[in-house]
């Protein structure tokens, strides 16, 4: 079986006027379909870079990124766009949610720039079946000013669900709520993860990666643990889920 | 991204801020609704000044003696020479096709007329033929107009406008009074429609007609002389003031003298001979034909100049087109300017609008949207603005209009050119003052965006 996502000897180098200051220094990890990876390290190992490279939003300096066995790390930017809207979910550590705009509205918003075969009612009905997803359905006329944090984040990864893509990415995503809620959301992403979605989370915390099944360790640059599944046991990854 | 989508989104983030995109809206409003009073305004005014000069005769043509050269060298006006005689008139009545109606005109300056104990000096007394009033659209109020058979037989009888009425006759009807011109008493037999004051703002109404013959021959005398011979002005002899009616016109010549010497003698040189084509569009055309029968009839060699001078009041017309023209051009100008000025306020708040969401815009990319989604959704937005300013700014701009033409009685006229092009300016305004903060908002990297506070 092919794996899902596949990076090969990934650079990643930001050109600061006559600094070069390399940030990836030749990374390589595979994921396969159905995983729940942490992405892990201290600030600045480059988990972020790593991180927007898998989502499609920022390009490597020189290495091959295949996503369902298709190079997309120079492909064209509208075919990333494209990738980015049906086959990758984002949910971020501060929700990043349309201010003023209704929690439906919010979800269904991706649907506007890919799915133009869909008619109105069939993109409101799918995000009516996304908030049920998350258990807040009956919120779906909310501001997001007039959601708690929690609630928030789970319109926004009713968003991430909206175009039901293999793989979801989270951000840090407890990074902004208290820790009863980051529970609530944690599960929400076991959940997912059990109905065979993809989930990689980047965090630096122990207590939320624990959650995962594999953890991919980061530091300066490189990847120091958890390169390829078959590093990690089968029994480390039950050992995850007891944790839990 | 679907249009329709990207018009609601554009509507919902227009809404959000309702006050600055009000603001906004206003340079467009303003703009707009400028340009469409002064279009309404300008065309008003020209189709006003067409009317009066259609009024005044719109395919007549006025021939003048041309200028005329003093022993010396030194040139007089216009009209000074003594070269069109009645016969130039009954000559291009017969020749010119393009000729329906002609008239010679002998005029009278400086002569009073006087009714009762009441004296006044007409600002126009004409000597005329019965065809001048068709000619210059002129219709009788009251009374009956004067025959041929009055002008051959140099009949006292005269018309007056409806300014002597008042001034002279006091309002009461003058039909069947004697007003003396001058020396000489004429019956009065017709009164002038009211017709006002011409584009010269001259009263036109202040008029005195007469037959040519009687106002030549009875009151202003002959100017005896040719081009060449000027000294005589006014001949006192008795017998060409006082003039028994029922004598021919001009003494007989022989054929060998109408033949061989067609300049000599003048006894009745004319002022004017006006002419109506037979339509506007031939006027040109009788224009042509009017300056070839006149060079040939005053033996004009081909190197020499015309002695007379022809002028339609197509050319004035033009004229007149051409000025009201350059001031709509002006004011449209200066409304067009107000317009940019619009379009930069529109700039500026797109500008705004992008930092102001950049975060959303980053999501966006994030979430899907490609560069020209995005570049989509803020040149809609843009465009929606200003089109929806320039709606509100063509039915401000015809409120405009309607209160000019209300309370200034100004002359407006609604011009859906200018409706449908005030749409097309805001919207290339939208288009044009959009594109650059769209462009940059499309531009942006979704990781920076993100990432902006």
């Amino acid at each position: 079986m092919t794996p899902l996502i596949e990076l090969k000897d990934i650079y990643k180098t930001y050109f600061l006027g006559e600094i070069d200051v390399p940030v990836l220094k030749g990374i390589s990890i595979s994921i396969q379909r159905g995983e729940y990876v942490a992405l892990m390290g201290s600030s600045g190992s480059g988990k972020s870079t790593l991180m927007n490279i898998l989502g499609c939003l920022d390009r490597p300096t020189s290495g091959d990124y295949f996503f369902e066995n298709e190079e997309v790390g120079r492909a064209s930017g509208d075919r990333r766009a494209q990738i980015r809207n049906t086959k990758i979910g984002f949910v971020f550590q501060n929700f990043n949610l349309l201010a003023r705009t209704s929690a439906l509205d919010n979800v269904i918003m991706p649907l506007t720039y890919t799915a133009q075969h869909l008619s109105d009612a069939e993109c409101r009905r799918r995000g009516m079946a996304a908030l049920e997803q998350v258990g807040i359905a009956d919120r779906y006329r909310h501001y997001p000013s007039q959601l708690s944090g929690g609630q928030q984040q789970r319109v926004a990864i009713a968003r991430a669900l909206i175009n039901r893509p293999p793989v979801i990415f989270a951000d840090e995503p407890t990074g902004n709520l208290d820790s009863h809620t980051s529970v609530e959301v944690m599960d929400m992403f076991s959940k997912l993860n059990e109905e065979g979605m993809t989930v990689i989370l980047v965090t630096h915390s122990n207590e939320i990666a624990s959650c995962a099944k594999r953890s991919i360790h980061m530091s300066d640059g490189l990847v120091v643990s958890g390169e390829f599944k078959e590093e990690k046991p089968l029994t480390a990854k039950r050992a995850g889920e007891d944790k839990k | 991204m679907k249009t329709f989508s990207a018009f609601t989104t554009s509507l919902v983030s227009l809404r959000r801020n309702i006050v600055r995109t009000v603001l906004t809206m206003l340079g467009i409003v303003i703009g707009i609704a400028a340009v469409i009073s002064m279009m309404e305004l300008g065309s008003g005014s020209r189709t006003s000044l067409r009317k009066s000069i259609e009024k005044m005769g719109a395919n007549s043509i006025m021939i003048m003696p041309g200028w005329m050269m003093m022993p010396g060298g030194a040139r007089q006006a216009t009209g000074t020479a003594v070269s069109l005689i009645p016969a130039d008139a009954e000559a291009i009545g017969e020749n010119c096709p393009s000729v329906a109606l002609y008239s010679p005109v002998v005029r009278g300056s400086a002569i009073q007329i006087i009714f009762g104990n009441v004296n006044w000096e007409p600002a126009n007394l004409y000597g005329v033929a019965p065809a001048y009033l068709k000619i210059r659209n002129w219709q009788i109020g009251e009374g009956r107009e004067f025959t041929d058979a009055e002008v051959a037989s140099n009949a006292r009888v005269c018309l007056v406008g409806s300014t002597i009425v008042r001034e002279v006759f006091g309002g009461n009807s003058p039909i069947g009074c004697e007003l003396r011109i001058g020396e000489v008493a004429f019956e009065v037999i017709g009164v002038l429609k009211t017709k006002g004051a011409n584009m010269m703002g001259m009263d036109e109404d202040d008029v005195v007609l007469t037959p040519w013959t009687t106002l030549r021959m009875r009151v202003t005398g002959l100017k005896t002389g040719t081009a060449t011979n000027t000294s005589s002005t006014v001949s006192n002899y008795p017998g060409d003031r006082f003039a028994v009616s029922g004598v021919a016109l001009y003494p007989e010549q022989s054929s060998s003298v109408t033949d061989d010497n067609l300049f000599y003698p003048r006894f009745t040189q004319i002022n004017q001979i006006v002419v109506a084509a037979e339509s506007a569009e031939l006027t040109d055309q009788a224009v042509k034909e009017v300056t070839a029968l006149l060079r040939e009839r005053h033996r004009l060699k081909p190197e020499q100049d015309d002695d007379f001078r022809i002028r339609n009041s197509a050319e004035f017309m033009s004229m007149l087109d051409q000025t009201s023209q350059l001031m709509t051009n002006l004011l449209l100008g200066v409304a067009l300017i107000s317009l940019v000025v619009g379009g930069v306020g529109i700039m500026n708040i797109m500008l705004i609008s992008v930092t102001e969401r950049t975060r959303e815009i980053g999501l966006r990319m994030a979430v899907g949207a490609r560069s020209r989604d995005i570049l989509k959704q803020f040149l809609i937005e843009a465009v929606t603005l200003c089109v929806s300013g320039g709606i509100i700014g063509i039915i401000v701009g015809r409120a405009i209009s309607y209160g000019i033409e209300h309370y200034a009685k100004w002359p407006v006229e609604s011009s859906p050119e200018a409706v449908i092009a005030a749409v097309l300016v805001s919207a290339g305004v939208g288009i044009v003052f959009g594109f650059y903060p769209a462009w940059k908002a499309s531009r942006l990297d979704p990781i920076e965006a993100l990432r902006y506070e």
